[in-house]
């Protein structure tokens, strides 16, 4: 499997606060990761760092065998870099359309807003939106903002999706949906990187996982192996997950 | 085209027929109109499309003014002078808004609001080239008496007029409009979807800088002497934002009528009230603001009669 992403002692300080430390990792195409750890070990600020939207205070960030650490937020997106925020951020006076056909139209050379509206339809479809298209943003339940986040990092055609808590606020049903439609994209071929509180879902979707405890990577591995790390269980499970889980074998 | 769009350029078309109606007094009020409306028009790129609120217009069109004045001086012909300013109006803008639009908000308004007294501190201490305090006279471009040069002056303000009315037009139904909505919606979506929101805001501020500083030319060649404190005057900063937001923030149309009934209004309660007249313009924009708050283009005609139905 060929590499797509390599991070190489990423640290990052906001001032005094040291957000990541030396954080390496590696992550191969088609790969399905799970980014876990308590609030504020730092996960959303490594996607932010790769994204470019905090660049890394040090390290070397390597995508598809460019280096990338310095790019800007919109060339991160034009290389095909894509994520979902976790508190979602739509386009509030356009309809779900344009909010897909913007994604589309900015992030393609020589893309067309007629063009994009067309694709745009055809993403919105797939995340089950195609009902809302007309309707504005604002107007949208959480579950569906969620969706059309979804809908606007796949209009861009990423190689590498973030996905930064989907389920975070969604009932039993939408979870069920949305891990549905991950496991689509899975098998579509995109590489993700999904930060998840929802460990049903992590241990359902992913084929590796990651766990950032205080800005350091403590585990890295096997879903099954993972989650049996006594340092993982100590930062972030807890015991009673651990038992829960023995005893379920 | 869209209906807005047409009663848009309608609109215009029955202003250049007002030579037919009037003499030098309607030739001068039409001219203003024509150049008010170009500036709601250029403030509506930058502070209607893209959301900052820019206070630039008058640093760009005192720019415009002393470029096209100095030009003329030397004895370039007016449109060539118009032109260039315009042109440099546009260049100017783009720099600097690279560096200025990285404010938001008041941040910016108040960077904006500056650069029209970093513009007129230049002006003032460049002496030798634009006369300092003392002001700048321009040579007189026809002289073939007062109301056809008024009316040549009139048409002028009006050609700019159309041009900037169709360039927002364009730009309105354009990748780049689409763009600066996306930016005043949510910027850091924006960025994240792949848009280069410092070039899209470099652009806008250069547009709505250019239309302002051949306005300002037009201004000069007209009016044949200017100085820093009539064409830097920060009330042509301010008077855009309230026609702007008199008419409807962000539709070309409803800014023009805005400039329209702006001049209306200052005209009016300049005659009537000329002991207090800033008090009751002032006192008339508030009370606009207040119960019509998304502008006259908010204005329906069904709005009226509708409330009788449930009597």
């Amino acid at each position: 499997m060929s590499e797509i992403l390599h991070l190489s002692n990423i640290s990052r300080h906001f001032s005094g606060l040291q957000a990541l430390r030396d954080v390496t990792i590696s992550l191969n195409k088609g790969e399905v990761l799970g980014l876990i750890g308590p609030n504020g070990a730092g996960k959303t600020t490594l996607v932010n760092t790769i994204c470019g939207v905090t660049p890394a205070s040090s390290g070397v960030v390597t995508f598809d065998g460019k280096d990338i650490t310095r790019v800007k937020t919109y060339q991160a997106a034009r290389l095909g870099l894509s994520r979902t925020f976790q508190i979602v951020q739509p386009f509030a006076e356009y309809t779900a359309l344009d909010n897909v056909a913007a994604a589309a139209l900015f992030s393609q050379p020589g893309e067309s807003l007629k063009s994009a509206r067309e694709e745009a339809r055809a993403h919105l479809a797939f995340v089950g939106l195609d009902a809302q298209a007309n309707q504005f943003a604002a107007t949208l339940t959480l579950a569906m903002r969620k969706r059309l986040e979804l809908a606007k990092a796949l209009a861009m055609k990423p190689k590498l999706l973030f996905l930064d808590e989907v389920n975070a606020g969604l009932n039993s049903a939408e979870v069920e949906r949305a891990t549905k439609l991950i496991h689509q994209l899975a098998a579509g071929g995109i590489t993700i990187v999904m930060i998840e509180h929802l460990m049903k879902v992590v241990l359902n979707v992913c084929t590796r996982i990651a766990v950032l405890h205080n800005g350091q990577l403590i585990a890295d591995g096997q879903p099954r192996d993972v989650i049996k790390n006594p340092a993982v269980v100590d930062a972030y499970l807890g015991q009673q997950y651990a038992q829960r889980n023995a005893a379920r074998g | 085209m869209t209906r807005v769009n047409l009663a848009l350029l309608i609109l215009i078309a029955c202003v250049a027929s007002l030579p037919l109606f009037g003499g030098a007094y309607a030739l001068r009020v039409g001219t203003i109109a024509c150049m008010y409306a170009v500036f709601a028009l250029s403030w509506n790129i930058v502070g209607g499309f893209a959301g900052y609120p820019s206070f630039a217009t008058a640093a760009f069109f005192g720019f415009g003014a002393y470029a096209t004045g100095i030009l003329l001086n030397k004895g370039v012909p007016l449109s060539v002078a118009v032109i260039g300013s315009l042109v440099m109006c546009f260049l100017l803008a783009a720099a600097l808004g690279t560096v200025l639009l990285r404010l938001r908000g008041h941040y910016f308004a108040i960077a904006s609001l500056s650069l029209v007294e970093v513009f007129r501190e230049m002006v003032n201490n460049a002496t030798d080239l634009t006369g300092g305090g003392m002001g700048l006279n321009i040579p007189l471009a026809s002289g073939s008496g007062i109301l056809a040069d008024a009316t040549f002056f009139f048409y002028a303000m009006w050609a700019l007029l159309l041009i900037a009315a169709v360039v927002v037009m364009i730009v309105s139904a354009s990748k780049l409009g689409f763009g600066l909505n996306c930016i005043r919606q949510n910027e850091t979506a924006s960025n994240m979807v792949g848009l280069n929101s410092t070039l899209y805001k470099s652009v806008a501020f250069g547009l709505s800088a250019c239309f302002v500083g051949a306005a300002g030319g037009i201004y000069a060649a007209w009016v044949h002497y200017i100085d820093p404190s009539d064409v830097f005057d920060i009330l042509h900063s301010v008077k855009p934002i309230v026609m702007a937001l008199m008419g409807g923030l962000g539709s070309p149309l409803g800014v023009v009528c805005g400039a329209f009934v702006y001049l209306g209004l200052e005209e009016v309660v300049w005659r009537n009230y000329i002991q207090i007249h800033s008090g009751v313009l002032g006192l008339l924009i508030i009370m606009l603001l207040l119960f019509l708050p998304h502008g006259l283009i908010s204005l329906r005609s069904g709005m009226f009669w509708r409330k009788a139905k449930h009597v």
